[in-house]
């Protein structure tokens, strides 16, 4: 009978939560709170990077077979993996944003990638990556064109190029381009991964389309 | 069963006589890529560079030499990217020189609005030059009278 009563008077568990959350705590100091809140906080906060940082590698990258045999055989030799210097650009580099803001978007749209990946395989194999080469170049190609290039710059940038060191022909393009206020993909496409048939072409009608907005 | 043994003979001689005639072929018979002996270490040629003035030509036909470094350009059947600059569609935004009209022929001589596909590998003809000593000792003398 006493059982009954007592099994009546405690509230579910959702309730018990409830209102261990909202009210005010009693045998705890604020001290202890603060301190633990910001412990917590600290974790979670590091861990996320940690976790956001883990997938910015070259090795998450190509984790996938179809980055692995496609885009990155490709950029095997290319100036950005092999050259006098030593020093490399890996996948995120040039294709994730640097900023926080922007690289959390392009996280977020990544998971469309994933979507390709593991329900429709839309470039499972060699054939259907071809086929859909040119569509996946145009997405670079826009975000590229539309961020100026930003990317490209968080390397190379027109302040502090000396066109006098350069090949002849690379040192007036690059003041004409500066002069026109030209960006970097406007020349320099294809130089990591092969080029599809008729790019520039394709490139012509995205850079148009971005210039139009 | 006879069989079988007689196969394994005759399969067995065969083998160590196609072993020995390598074998006698192997160290004196074999030379590297570099004419250099096997057991040596192949010197590499050394690196010249890009030689930016234009050059005249040697004798009429010569396929003009390419005064830039060309290389990492994809050159294949999908993309050719000198054509991003020397096609006529481009030349004239990017002032590089217009290929050849010949360029634009095909095999039976009609007119085409984009490259002959026997002209695709510019590189089957045109090289970059560079100052760097000949490879074969040869008399050629130039026709353009020089």
């Amino acid at each position: 009978m006493s059982d009954n009563i007592s099994k009546g008077d405690r509230p579910g568990i959702i309730r018990r939560v409830w209102n261990f959350l909202t009210r005010p705590a009693v045998a705890i100091t604020s001290g202890a709170l603060l301190v633990a809140g910001f412990v917590v906080g600290v974790l979670f906060w590091g861990g996320f990077n940690w976790a956001l940082e883990l997938t910015n590698t070259e090795s998450f990258c190509i984790s996938c077979h179809e980055m692995e045999d496609n885009v990155y055989a490709e950029y095997q030799g290319s100036i950005h993996q092999n050259n006098g210097s030593g020093v490399r650009a890996t996948c995120p580099d040039c294709h994730v944003p640097n900023d926080w803001g922007p690289k959390v978007v392009r996280k977020i749209k990544a998971s469309k990638e994933l979507y390709g990946h593991f329900i429709t395989r839309s470039i499972w194999t060699r054939e259907k990556f071809q086929e859909k080469r040119l569509d996946l170049a145009r997405n670079e190609w826009r975000r590229m064109k539309s961020t100026d290039s930003k990317e490209c710059r968080n390397c190379h940038s027109f302040e502090f190029m000396d066109f006098t060191l350069q090949e002849n022909r690379a040192g007036q393009n690059h003041q004409k381009a500066l002069d026109e206020g030209k960006t970097c993909i406007d020349c320099h496409q294809g130089i990591a991964h092969k080029l599809p048939e008729g790019y520039l072409e394709a490139y012509r009608e995205v850079a148009r389309e971005v210039e139009g907005n | 069963m006879k069989k079988t043994v007689l196969i394994s003979v005759l399969t067995a001689s065969a083998l160590v006589a196609a072993g020995l005639a390598v074998a006698q072929s192997g160290t004196s018979g074999v030379r590297s890529l570099r004419n250099a002996p096997i057991d040596e270490v192949a010197e590499v040629p050394g690196v010249f560079h890009q030689d930016e003035k234009r050059f005249g030509r040697n004798y009429r036909q010569q396929p003009p030499l390419i005064p830039h470094t060309i290389s990492r350009y994809q050159i294949d059947l999908r993309a050719n990217q000198c054509l991003a600059c020397h096609d006529w569609t481009n030349a004239g935004d990017r002032g590089a020189p217009t290929l050849s009209m010949t360029h634009y022929l095909d095999r039976e001589g009609r007119q085409l609005d984009r490259v002959a596909g026997t002209r695709w590998f510019c590189t089957q003809c045109h090289v970059p030059q560079a100052d760097a000593p000949a490879l074969v000792e040869n008399t050629f003398r130039s026709t353009a009278g020089k």
